[in-house]
């Protein structure tokens, strides 16, 4: 045996008990490093007889290649099996929570508000909105209402020092301001926003609340058109699967007025209680266009006709997500708004 | 309005086809809500829900049977307890122990109602009351199957003391259920639907629904006595406040209680039964929605002193005063309407009669009077003296004047029926402009524009007869009809006929449609998708929107120190919490901060809303839309891993970094920071947001001392009031993308050491401006103050990036933009070239 094929035992034997990485790369500077033994080889390549000098240098070159390949293929080997004791070894409790995201929400209203704005905004309302504190002559007189017409009693009223200065009742004000601006053009808006009640604030009433009116004029607008925009909004918001259905009603504003139910099977308590055990939620006042407020608003009841609607959005979030307590809206906790 | 069905029958004959739970749901439909159903002594009708409370024991036919009282005797072995015998019609007469009150030991011949063994009863022993059934048992020894039964203990009242003594003639063996078994409707009426506060109304509208007639009650009046002419005159001051007075005169009565079934129905229809003359006046306004009142003659001709009485509606004389049934004093002024004789007022119209012409058990003459108002006017006297009244409830929503007469005739006739007496002929009727009747032109076409669909002819002329318009067909399409009486909300126009016509068809037949015609022109709302667009970016940075209380008080405002305004201030505030309309979002979102801190350590709240400021010159104030936020507390929320971040609480800059996105994201060009100053921030953490030049409002660190007025001390309250306005104004209508570069960026750092009070945003500025085009980016990533900086001064260090779109710069470009940098820095800024 020669001294070379010595040196790839002795080598290739010491590279199997090479425990780790640290130890394969000793062992390669050992032989294959710039002062390594195999190394060493070829620098002592001048001292041999030039008649064995091209023997040696193939076989000393066949041993470099064979070591190493030796330690490229233990080097692999190892930092598999590294791989695979870390991939053993890295084990998580994936119960343990999440790191939190600091997150940030809409209110839940600004949800709903969005939702039902966008809904009509499929069927070409477009939004339009109007001043909160009011006059007298806006809120009331103008929606056919005169000064200590028994309808008044309908809406409890926040009045200002300043006479004929109030809190909107309601966003009704609104439909004489767009009609005012857009007479004799048709109009098909929404008016979202808040209204103000004077009302104790309690588990179930607010002192102010978020509406959204609705207000549709053109000379061919009949109750057809509100019963299927009515459909069509309670399909979206509730479910397809949702009827409604149409009491009679009185708004001093429409003639004729109706109330609307949307159908609401009654599962739990809650439901229960929502439709005092009717199966039906009531979700909105609405009607045709009074012709004393479609003339206040500057078109001739004659040849135009139109309709409008009016609901709260807190009642629907409360219905939607079995809300109990009305004072939470306002309440800001971030255990409630967080849940939306 | 309680509606007992036995009454409403009377009016209507409801075919048996039509069930209850039916009837309920049309009337519902048709605007008549039933709210509720209350049922007496009867088994709840099939498909009618009946709440809780409004259920009570069914009065079973063969054992809650009407008896006589044959004997009262004392039981034998306990004082307060009597031992009753009564007859019933069966073989053998039934004894049993009571201790009823109200009746005697001696006493026979009262009418009470018996209940035999198994008969379903209230409990009045336990709260809440509980139905039981009588079971045979033995009190203090005696055995005692059956009991005379009280109002309590068949569901009747919750009247405890004493049992149903019936009226005298009431028929003996008879089924009470038969004789006072009943469904009560509970109807919520609207306030055009003031008709429905009288049997008469709701039958026209059960009658338009069914289809079938109304039977009015009798209209006859047997008036045998002395002509009233002469003996009564009635003079009306202003039509206007009262359009018709009547008055007729009933003499010779006798003062008791009335008939048992009318105090039965009064009581179902939910009022208390007094004595024959007042439940006969309450009976013909249950009945006809007129209220009436009974005057004693006797004493109004003492004050006349024997002339015939002089009865005046006018308005009251200032000062004049009355003293009204309930004994109070008024004062009262010519805003109210009184009833008056020559010696003064004699009853509030319409709200209260006057005590000293009051029917009382002595009365033998009386002069009733059924009249219209000015509802307006009744409405003011109500509301001013607070007393709110079946009459003034009907008075207030207004009466028909052509209703006044008949019901007038009704009461006089039944008050003869129920307290004898003889009724004057003839009738004072003061009525100065009698009502034109309302004619209304109905063109078919116009029910078709409203409603989107022809009505059937048939069902047209069915429902308007139900609901007794007349009418007659003009030509073709057209109907003329005349608006039946009580129906004071028919307005001029057509409108009003049509929601009848479509209230009693049903809405729910009527058809739907999406109109898909021509659309409004498509305008868009700049300002509010602004708004929107302003939440969305603020809740991509992590902010949570809060809506606050737009109502507030000045006090909790003040630690603001806003610039003085008047506030929109509450005529009536509900609490004195909420007085006046917000002059500031700010103060609002503070204390939704300061409420969450108790449970969260780390709050970033917003608001988007408006505040209400005056308006020179107008009466309504300006609305200005507001954005406030308030980040405090942790910077991170807590984490279960390590310590990281623990402890570190948000800061000014966490804040202006909201702002800078907000800034960026709305891309507003020319934003800048300066030195803010506002009395809530602190001096030194104050900065303010420079919109194009222009401020758009402070942010900073809170002053600590306001924070700690707010409930936040401890912490640094980062707070910023925005006036969206401003900034919205400068939101450009659209913006120009970069192209992301093609070619490798080189990155160079910088560090500088300069003056203190150098701000950075002048190295900034230096930076950039001799940095020329290739200099893409300078981001500060080292603020340092310390050791081996000299004191006074500071240290910045900017990541440089050196880009250019058409090639990849070489080290000799690069090398020659950053000397020139530095040099300038070196110049300008007299700053120190510092290793980074």
């Amino acid at each position: 045996m020669s001294d070379l094929a010595a040196l790839e035992q002795r080598a290739l034997g010491e590279l199997q008990h090479s425990a780790d990485e640290a130890a394969l790369r000793s062992w390669h500077s050992r032989y294959l490093g710039d002062k390594g033994e195999v190394t060493a080889l070829f620098k002592k390549i001048g001292t041999i007889p030039p008649a064995e000098k091209k023997t040696f240098g193939q076989q000393a070159n066949k041993v470099k290649e064979s070591l190493t390949q030796a330690y490229e293929q233990a080097l692999a080997r190892e930092k598999e099996r590294a791989l695979q004791r870390s991939l053993a070894e890295e084990k998580l409790d994936v119960t343990l929570p999440g790191r939190p995201v600091p997150r940030g929400r809409l209110h839940v209203s600004r949800q709903l508000l969005r939702e039902v704005t966008g809904i009509f905004a499929d069927m070409g309302f477009q939004v339009y909105r109007s001043r909160e504190v009011e006059d007298d002559l806006t809120n009331f007189e103008l929606l056919n209402m005169p000064p200590h017409h028994p309808a008044r009693d309908m809406w409890d009223t926040f009045h200002t020092t300043t006479p004929g200065v109030l809190l909107r009742t309601h966003t009704s004000p609104g439909q004489i301001h767009v009609m005012r601006e857009t007479a004799p053009r048709p109009v098909r808006v929404i008016l979202p926003g808040m209204v103000y009640r004077y009302e104790q604030v309690t588990m179930r009433s607010e002192l102010m609340f978020h509406q959204v009116e609705g207000l549709a004029i053109g000379e061919d607008v009949t109750m057809a058109d509100l019963k299927g925009t009515i459909e069509a909004l309670a399909h979206r918001l509730y479910g397809q699967d949702r009827k409604i259905r149409i009491r009679s009603s009185y708004f001093p504003f429409t003639e004729p007025s109706i109330e609307v139910d949307v159908s609401w099977p009654v599962v739990d308590e809650e439901s229960e209680r929502l439709t005092k055990g009717t199966g039906w939620l009531e979700i909105m006042g609405a009607g045709m266009v009074h012709p004393v407020v479609l003339r206040n608003g500057g078109y001739d009841p004659e040849k135009f006709s139109g309709f409008a609607f009016g609901m709260g959005i807190e009642r629907i979030a409360m219905c939607k997500f079995g809300i109990q307590d009305i004072r939470q809206f306002w309440g800001n906790d971030l255990r409630f708004l967080g849940q939306f | 309005m309680k509606v007992p069905l036995s009454w409403l029958r009377e009016y209507v004959d409801v075919p048996p086809t039509v069930t209850v739970a039916e009837l309920v749901d049309r009337l519902t439909l048709a605007g008549l809500e039933v709210a509720g159903v209350r049922v007496y002594g009867v088994e709840i009708p099939e498909g009618v829900r009946v709440k809780p409370e409004d259920r009570g024991p069914v009065w079973a036919p063969d054992k809650v049977i009407t008896a006589r009282v044959v004997k009262v005797e004392k039981h034998p072995d306990a004082d307060k307890l009597k031992l009753v015998t009564v007859e019933y019609g069966a073989a053998q007469p039934k004894v049993m122990v009571t201790g009823a009150p109200n009746i005697k030991i001696g006493d026979s011949g009262q009418e009470v109602i018996l209940g035999l063994a198994g008969t379903q009863y209230f409990d009045g022993h336990v709260s809440p009351k509980q139905v039981k059934e009588l079971k045979p048992a033995k009190i203090r020894g005696v055995p005692s199957d059956a009991m005379v039964m009280s109002e309590f203990e068949l569901g009747i009242s919750d009247e405890h003391e004493g049992i149903i003594i019936l009226e005298p003639d009431a028929p003996v063996g008879t089924p009470y259920a038969e004789l006072a078994g009943d469904v009560v409707l509970e109807i919520d009426v609207l306030p055009n639907m003031a008709r429905c506060l009288g049997m008469l109304g709701v039958a026209r509208e059960a009658a338009a629904i069914v289809g079938a007639k109304v039977k009015a009650p009798s209209a006859g009046v047997e008036a045998k006595g002395k002509p009233i002419e002469g003996r009564v005159t009635v003079s009306i001051a202003d039509p206007k406040l009262s359009a018709r007075y009547t008055a007729m005169l009933i003499e010779g009565i006798t003062v008791g209680p009335a008939p048992g079934w009318m105090q039965r129905r009064l009581r179902y229809a939910g009022m208390r039964p007094i004595n024959n003359v007042v439940d006969v006046t309450n009976y013909v306004m249950l009945e006809w929605g007129q209220p009436l009142h009974a005057f004693d003659l006797d004493k109004l001709l003492k004050r006349s002193k024997g002339k015939p009485p002089a009865i005046t509606v006018r308005p009251a004389k200032p000062g004049e005063v009355l003293v009204t049934l309930d004994g109070q004093k008024r004062e009262l002024s010519p805003e109210n309407l009184v009833i008056a004789d020559e010696a003064g007022a004699v009853a509030l119209a319409g709200v209260m009669g006057g005590a000293d012409t009051e029917v009382s058990a002595e009365t033998k003459n009386v002069l009733l009077e059924s009249a219209s108002f000015d509802f307006v006017s009744i409405r003011r006297t109500m509301r001013q003296f607070n007393l709110p009244s079946e009459a003034s409830a009907r008075f207030s929503r207004g009466i028909d004047p052509e209703i006044v007469k008949p019901a007038a005739e009704r009461a006089a006739e039944l008050m003869r029926q129920c307290a004898g007496g003889t009724v004057a002929s003839g009738i004072v009727d003061c009525y100065p402009a009698p009502r034109p009747p309302r004619e209304i032109t109905l063109k078919l076409a116009a029910v078709r524009k409203l409603l989107g669909t022809d009505l059937p002819a048939l069902d047209v002329v069915r429902i308007l007869q139900g609901l007794k318009y007349e009418m007659e067909q003009t030509q073709g399409e057209t109907l003329k009809v005349t608006a039946p009486v009580n129906r004071l909300d028919i307005q001029e126009g057509a409108a009003d006929v049509i929601e009848d016509l479509a209230r009693v068809y049903g809405y729910d037949k009527l058809p739907s449609r999406l109109k898909v015609g021509e659309l409004p022109e498509q305008k868009g709302n700049r300002p509010l998708a602004l708004e929107e667009k302003v939440r969305d970016i603020l809740t991509e940075c992590g902010l949570q929107e809060v809506i606050t209380y737009s109502l507030t008080t000045p006090e909790r405002e003040a630690p603001l120190q806003l610039p003085p305004a008047e506030y929109v201030k509450l005529l009536n505030p509900i609490t004195s919490e909420r007085a006046v309309m917000r002059q500031s979002v700010l103060a609002g979102v503070l204390e939704a901060a300061a409420r969450n801190l108790k449970h969260t350590p780390e709050v970033r709240l917003f608001e988007v809303g408006p505040v209400y400021l005056p308006h020179k010159g107008e009466k309504l104030p300006v609305e200005p839309v507001r954005l406030a936020v308030v980040m405090t507390g942790r910077r991170r929320p807590e984490f279960w891993q390590g310590e990281q971040g623990k402890g570190e609480n948000l800061d000014f800059f966490d804040l202006k970094g909201v702002i800078e996105a907000l800034c960026a994201d709305l891309h507003l060009p020319d934003v800048r920071f300066g030195k803010g100053s506002a009395a809530y921030l602190h001096p030194g953490k104050a900065a303010e947001l420079l919109v194009g030049g222009k401020s758009a409002g402070t942010f900073g660190e809170m002053h600590p001392k306001v924070a700690e007025a707010f409930d936040l001390a401890g912490k640094a309250v980062l707070a910023a009031e925005l006036d969206l306005a401003v900034m919205l104004a400068a939101v450009p209508e659209r913006f120009h993308s970069v192209p992301v570069p093609a070619f490798p960026p080189a990155l160079r750092d910088v560090a500088v050491v300069v003056d203190e009070d150098v701000p950075a945003e002048k190295v900034l500025a230096e930076i950039r401006a001799a940095g020329g085009e290739l200099l893409t980016g300078a981001q500060l990533f080292d603020l340092y103050k310390g050791e081996s900086i000299p004191a006074g001064k500071k240290s910045l260090a900017y990541a440089l990036t050196y880009q250019a779109f058409d090639r990849t710069l070489t080290d000799k470009d690069v090398e020659q933009a950053h000397k020139k940098i530095e040099n300038r820095l070196k110049h300008v800024l007299k700053a120190q070239l510092r290793a980074p």
